[in-house]
């Protein structure tokens, strides 16, 4: 089980939160003209990659905030937590 | 009493305390602190079960956790225990165990044939001989081979025993209280740490409860003893026996079971029998020290062989004679220690020695007491079918592979010592990759992936001394490093006599002309020979080599097969071990049982269960409940004998003809809040929101980015920036982080916050023609009538003086109303409901009444909005903006979501008006068409139809738009049925939606 520092809460056990996927996606703009391909990238494409992954989280058993969590996914290391709007560049 | 085998004056067992047990119907006596298999060792008794493949006759192997065979059924408080370990459980007054897999007794067994065919029987076995004729697997050859292999017998009684969860922190876990284990817990205990010691077994003190040597002028046990009274008073030490750390996962979680009664024979009352500990450490330090390698030679599994580390076990700490005329067969000095006790314990042991000229003191103590030892010398075979009686040995040459003439030598057990390979389960679940070491022939930890070290013998040290230093210092500076205090603790003097090296020889030749099985995997029946036909056959991967064979694959998971094995294989691939590699350490590395892992979260307790404030009156009222997630919902109110299908239909008819009520408390409530509250809403839901005016409600569909349909509900405009929205009772939750997920990353520039009010609101819902009259009364201040309240209308009220909301939105489809007010007026709000109500009739009305209500009106829910459609198969197309954007709306224009012909919801009758319809059913065109014959649509939801009284149900169909009134038939293979049946449109019931308007 990971321990997952919220950035809100603190370090917690990973059964308090849920899993959101690649964090580095980003929302096209509503009303904007998106080709297919585009579209396709931003709902269905994600990379399978070994290794440093941006992902998000949500602590949903606890401040209910989205989270971002820098993790390695062979090793399951965390190398840092952010809050939603903290840039991760 | 008759425990012939127990010695008078050595031993840690309560000779005051005698104790009588039970094997196979008969009794025998034991003393408290005797584990069942010291027990009937003392008592002479060495055939415990027959083996997995063979039905060999089998005895004890070990002393603990590594025991392969001597596994039983046992009976404790009248429940039934399959596979516990002899050499595990301890004894209690009246124990009851049995041998398992034989047939009809462990003397006299039928299955022990196999031992006699085991020439048919090689590896891989089983994928050989049963894959012909392919029929006869599972009428034949798989319930015979599930009769005949095997172990003990699951119980089908439900399990009355409690389990228990704890979460428990701390700075340090030290697993295992051996030598390295008692130094570093004292070292960090001394310096602040928080610690908790954990050690499988009864007593704490690992070898230093059976070897000769002296820490600080004290003898071992003496030491141990004092450091666990000193670390049990100490605040910040949990000191923990009968606990098994047996699982190491990500980020230093270490999961432990502790046995709290099975010691016992019935469980204390309030006391759990086992409890499961999640331990969250800062550092681990993995203690678990070493386990004896078997040597192999022939019949090595006759009962009377086990590792001379066993025999001395049972010497030292239960007083226990395993044999009077012990030979000890050894490649090493650890089986001089076991000879010395024998020796000073009045029994004459014989000792075999592969060595040619081994000099150390140990063997000079040895020698000084006149033991007999014969160099260059091994056992070849065990004689003797239920107990060794003798041995043929013979001189072996120098390079190993010539054996001199073979003499027979009597005796009634073999003590063997291969040397140790240490206990590197816990580093390697860790993430460690492991190194071998050719000092002592095995795999020691590599460098550590997560936060821990690996001390003493499980690290492959195996002096004292240098176990001891290295584990005080390691105590001292992991400790240090959390607490940052710098109490250090000075190593105390040790004695212990100096070992030689041991020989790299493990596996005795086969004499000329003979052909004794030699056991790597006691548990698992796999010799020399199935890992040598396995090799033969082209497997190369240990990994492979593992799975034709099963070696290790047993529930001792190999600990003292593996390296054997590994051994055997390097020899004949003519490889050095670590280039042939290990197979994979996995948790948990001993049996854990299912109850203890499950905890409390059974039957009910897996989930919490929710209930609505009016519960209790649903229940009085002859409810039947239904689960909707993790609510009780009552699915019809019973009278008389009533079926469910009867029930349903007249509560449907009522509210069709009068009025209803409906406890819709478990629909999800989100308040939301903000100026940009109407925005946000715009471009959740797909229809328009910014129009719309305080004080009415609004019908909505929101989606999924990819097009699919995610929920529907109502939501109102309480005030100019307050909105309550309702989801689906299933999806509230699922909604609720959807609107979060919006909010907090992808608009985090809008101002709303939305929290969920699901539990702070009670919800009636009352339908019906009488509907109105009936709120009237409820409300005798506040116009509700069609002008003062509308369709999609909303009010505030006050219901005899507890505020209410009214919301005029229908699911039934009839005029219907919901009410709401706060939880705890919940059942007021119900029963005045009811009393009222009386004079118009009502009736309250379940989820089927409900379903029936909104199937035949054509209303879609759950069974259509299934996560696999889009508006428009739910005909909810006309809600789609074209004006503004929404989520999930770029995927609507997607190729396949705008097809000619996609499927669409239609309403399906059987022609003969008559034969209900199965959910889940397919329609097809032809009901005659060779299989697999084309699929058109399925069926979403049935009812019984209150208005036509005929069955109707709801569809999915290809090309919907274009099928009303077509003939098509409705096939359900599962309820073997064909049924011609007619398609009309989906709003079967009030298709112009007036009543909800009336």
């Amino acid at each position: 089980m990971l321990h997952i520092k919220c950035p809100h809460c603190g370090m917690r056990s990973q059964n308090e939160f849920s899993y959101g996927g690649d964090a580095t996606i980003k929302r096209p703009e509503l009303n904007k003209e998106v080709s297919d391909q585009e579209w396709d990238d931003f709902v269905y494409n994600r990379k399978s990659l070994i290794g440093k992954h941006l992902e998000l989280w949500q602590h949903v058993s606890g401040c209910r905030q989205w989270i971002k969590v820098e993790r390695d996914t062979a090793t399951h290391e965390i190398f840092r937590t952010m809050k939603a709007n903290e840039d991760h560049s | 009493m008759s425990q012939n085998f127990r010695l008078k004056d050595i031993g840690l067992v309560n000779r005051d305390k005698e104790l009588s047990f039970k094997f196979n119907g008969k009794t025998y006596y034991g003393y408290e602190g005797d584990t069942l298999a010291s027990a009937l060792i003392a008592n002479g008794v060495h055939l415990i079960g027959r083996s997995f493949k063979y039905h060999r006759p089998r005895g004890f192997f070990g002393a603990g956790v590594d025991e392969p065979y001597a596994l039983v059924q046992l009976i404790r408080n009248g429940e039934s225990i399959p596979n516990i370990k002899t050499t595990e459980q301890e004894l209690f007054e009246g124990l009851e165990a049995t041998s398992i897999n034989c047939w009809p007794s462990v003397n006299f067994d039928i299955g022990a044939i196999n031992n006699f065919l085991n020439i048919f029987l090689p590896a891989g076995f089983y994928y050989k001989t049963f894959m012909w004729p392919k029929s006869f697997w599972y009428r034949v050859y798989e319930p015979f081979i599930r009769k005949a292999a095997g172990l003990g017998v699951a119980s089908i009684e439900h399990d009355k025993e409690r389990y228990e969860h704890k979460y428990e922190y701390c700075d340090l876990l030290i697993a295992g209280s051996g030598p390295s284990g008692l130094a570093s817990a004292y070292a960090a205990a001394k310096n602040g740490a928080r610690v908790i010691l954990a050690e499988d077994k009864a007593r704490h003190g690992g070898t230093l409860l059976t070897s000769d040597v002296n820490i600080g002028n004290q003898s071992g046990k003496e030491w141990a003893d004092g450091i666990i009274a000193e670390l049990k008073e100490m605040p910040n030490v949990i000191v923990k026996n009968r606990s098994q750390v047996f699982g190491y996962y990500d980020h230093n979680m270490l999961v432990m079971s502790e046995r709290i009664s099975d010691h016992l024979p019935k469980t204390k009352k309030f006391h759990p029998k086992q409890r499961l500990w999640y331990i969250r450490a800062k550092q681990v330090l993995i203690s678990s020290g070493s386990i004896e390698r078997p040597l192999v030679f022939g019949n090595n599994d006759t009962p009377g062989v086990m590792l001379s580390s066993a025999a001395k076990e049972y010497l030292k700490v239960y007083g226990v004679l395993v044999g009077k005329k012990p030979l000890i067969f050894t490649n090493n000095d650890s089986g001089y220690e076991t000879a010395i006790e024998f020796k000073k314990n009045g029994v004459e042991p014989i000792i075999l020695d592969t060595r040619k000229d081994p000099q150390s003191e140990i063997i000079n103590e040895a020698k000084n007491l006149g033991i007999s030892i014969k160099n260059s010398y091994v056992v070849v075979t065990a004689n003797g079918y239920k107990k060794v009686k003798s041995a043929d040995i013979a001189k072996i040459s120098d390079d190993k592979t010539q054996l001199g003439t073979i003499e027979n030598i009597s005796c009634d057990c073999i003590c063997v010592s291969g040397f140790w390979t240490p206990t590197i389960h816990l580093s390697s679940q860790s993430g460690n990759k492991t190194k071998f070491n050719k000092d002592i022939d095995a795999f020691i930890p590599g460098t550590s992936k997560q936060n821990e070290k690996t001390l003493g013998a499980a690290n492959g040290i195996y002096t004292l001394e240098e176990t001891l230093r290295d584990s005080f210092e390691t105590g001292h500076e992991f400790s240090k490093k959390i607490t940052n205090h710098d109490n250090k603790m000075a190593l105390p003097n040790v004695v212990e006599k100096k070992s030689t090296s041991h020989d790299k020889f493990w596996c005795v030749p086969l004499p000329e002309g003979k052909n004794y099985k030699r056991f790597l995997d006691f548990q698992n029946d796999v010799a020399v020979s199935d890992i040598e036909i396995a090799l033969k056959e082209g497997y190369r991967s240990i990994e492979h080599v593992k799975r034709y064979t099963t070696l290790g694959m047993a529930t001792d998971q190999g600990k003292t097969s593996n390296l054997n094995g590994l051994q055997l294989v390097s020899n004949i691939e003519n490889k050095v071990v670590p280039n042939v590699g290990h197979t994979t350490f996995r948790p948990p590395y001993t049996p854990v049982s299912i109850g203890v892992i499950v905890g409390r979260e059974i039957g009910k307790h897996s989930r919490p269960t929710r209930k609505s404030p009016m519960h209790s009156w649903h229940e009085k009222n002859n409810a039947v409940f239904v689960d909707a997630g993790l609510w009780l919902r009552p699915r019809y109110y019973k009278r008389g004998d009533e079926t469910l299908f009867e029930a349903s239909k007249r509560e449907a008819k009522n509210v069709r003809t009068n009025v209803g009520i409906c406890d819709v408390t478990t629909l999800g409530k989100i308040d939301i809040k903000g100026p940009d509250a109407a925005e946000f809403l715009n471009r959740i839901y797909t229809n328009a929101w910014l129009k719309l005016p305080v004080g009415k409600a609004r019908y909505g569909v929101m989606l999924r980015e990819d097009g699919i349909v995610m929920d529907d509900g109502t939501t109102t405009r309480i005030s100019k920036n307050h909105y309550h929205m309702t989801t689906t009772t299933a999806q509230a939750a699922n909604v609720l982080s959807h609107l979060e997920y919006y909010l907090q990353l992808v608009w985090p520039e809008l101002n709303v916050n939305v929290v969920s009010t699901t539990e702070q609101w009670a919800g009636a819902a009352i339908a019906g023609p009488r509907s109105r009259d009936l709120l009237q009364k409820l409300f005798p201040n506040s116009n509700v009538s069609n002008k003062g309240l509308p369709f999609m209308g909303y009010m505030e009220s006050d219901l005899f003086g507890v505020k209410a909301r009214i919301f005029r939105i229908s699911f039934s489809g009839e005029l219907a109303y919901e009410i709401n007010v706060e939880s705890n007026n919940g059942n007021f709000m119900w029963e005045k409901i009811i009393e009222i109500g009386q004079e118009f009739k009502i009736q309250p009305y379940g989820t089927e009444a409900l379903s029936t209500l909104r199937i035949e009106m054509g209303h879609v829910a759950g069974s259509e909005l299934d996560g696999r459609t889009i508006p428009y198969d739910n005909s909810l197309e006309g809600l789609l903006s074209k004006k503004k954007d929404f989520i999930g709306k770029r995927s609507l224009t997607r190729e396949a979501f705008i097809a000619e012909g996609r499927q669409k919801v239609v309403g399906v009758v059987p022609i003969d008006k008559k034969t209900s319809i199965p959910e889940g059913s397919h329609l097809v065109k032809d009901s005659n068409a060779p299989l697999p014959n084309p699929k058109l649509g399925y069926i979403s939801a049935s009812c019984w139809s209150v208005e036509y009284d005929n069955p109707f149900s709801l569809a999915i169909l290809k090309d919907g738009k274009n099928m009303i009134g077509q003939k098509l038939f409705v096939m359900s293979p599962l309820k073997n049925k064909v049924i011609p049946v007619e398609i009309v449109s989906s709003h079967y019931v009030d298709p112009k939606g007036e009543r909800v308007r009336s």
